[in-house]
């Protein structure tokens, strides 16, 4: 019985072709590049709009490949959306509060 | 898979799990909880950096003038390049090649002491021109024209700042002894192409501690784009 998981177990199942990490590591240098860039230019309030949003495609590309979630148990994803979620929910309580402080000095 | 393989393998499953696959999977699954709980850590540096910022904006744009944009983009690129390296390392694992590991990871330390030591060259300037924050901290654009407009507000973006690279280097220097760990367990032969879970979960460690710096750049370095560099 054991011996038939172990031979059902394949860990080669998970291993990526180095062409697939080669192209992740590109486009994570190409997204560099770009970011960079992007800060020469004046975009106002969508500076950081554009720098947030090319590091979570970076950070994406990084958690689904080189960290092998998009190969996974949904399990891990769940842990994975679980972060994410319990960090936003840190941001958003917090700015919330910190936001609107000025609001209640403003009325007096 | 090879006779010398399944011994490794029997070796390596500890009793209370079913077999390799549950071992793997509980284990990789405690190594993102760990993650999580990194993720929270630094969670805390961010949300402080988050409401300071919202704050006082206009101090946090003249401190971010004066970090060098380009070696803090070399680092970014340096960074990514280890990633790779650590990638093919945990992938020469799986494949059952010991020494292709060892050099791939040996590539990773590479640059993850070339990281550490760009900080430094970088640590290092901010320190002599009065950046650390503290008694000593002196803050001046250096311009008559533009000069420093909220100074004691500006220390704050230094502290947070040295917080949170410092915290980031550290958590650099462990990845870079975790690495060597494993290239000398490697080598010794601890690994098999149906055992090599402490490869992969140093492997996610080390690419968490990238994905940490992928938003500390642009946060830190190109808040404006009225940048020295």
């Amino acid at each position: 019985m054991k011996q038939t998981q172990e031979e059902h177990f394949d860990p080669m199942s998970h291993v990526v072709p180095v062409s697939l990490y080669a192209t992740i590591w590109a486009a994570l240098m190409v997204f560099t590049a770009i970011t960079v860039f992007a800060a020469t230019v004046e975009l106002h309030i969508f500076n950081i709009v554009v720098a947030l949003l090319i590091a979570t495609i970076k950070g994406t590309l990084v958690v689904l490949f080189f960290m092998h979630l998009r190969y996974s148990t949904k399990l891990t994803m769940v842990t994975v959306v679980a972060a994410i979620f319990f960090l936003l929910i840190l941001f958003s309580l917090s700015m919330t509060d910190y936001l609107t402080r000025a609001w209640s000095t403003s009325i007096h | 898979m090879a006779t010398s393989d399944i011994q490794v393998a029997e070796h390596a499953l500890q009793h209370h799990f079913a077999d390799m696959e549950q071992q793997q999977e509980t284990s990789t699954f405690g190594m993102w909880m760990f993650l999580l709980t990194e993720i929270m850590f630094f969670g805390g540096l961010f949300c402080a950096y988050l409401v300071y910022r919202a704050s006082y904006y206009q101090a946090f744009v003249e401190g971010s003038q004066k970090m060098n944009i380009w070696l803090g983009a070399t680092n970014t690129a340096v960074l990514i390049c280890s990633s790779l390296s650590m990638a093919l390392g945990v992938r020469a694992a799986q494949m059952g090649k010991p020494k292709l590991m060892a050099v791939l990871l040996l590539i990773t330390i590479v640059f993850g002491c070339g990281f550490l030591g760009i900080k430094g060259i970088e640590y290092h300037e901010h320190w002599v021109n009065h950046e650390f924050p503290g008694p000593t901290f002196h803050f001046e654009t250096g311009d008559a024209v533009h000069p420093a407009t909220d100074p004691v507000h500006t220390e704050i973006y230094f502290s947070l700042y040295w917080a949170m690279t410092g915290l980031h280097a550290l958590h650099m220097v462990i990845g870079v002894g975790l690495v060597t760990w494993i290239i000398i367990a490697g080598l010794g032969g601890a690994y098999s192409r149906s055992y090599f879970t402490p490869v992969e979960n140093v492997g996610l460690y080390w690419h968490f501690v990238d994905l940490v710096w992928i938003y500390l750049f642009p946060l830190l370095y190109l808040i404006s784009k009225k940048h020295g560099g």
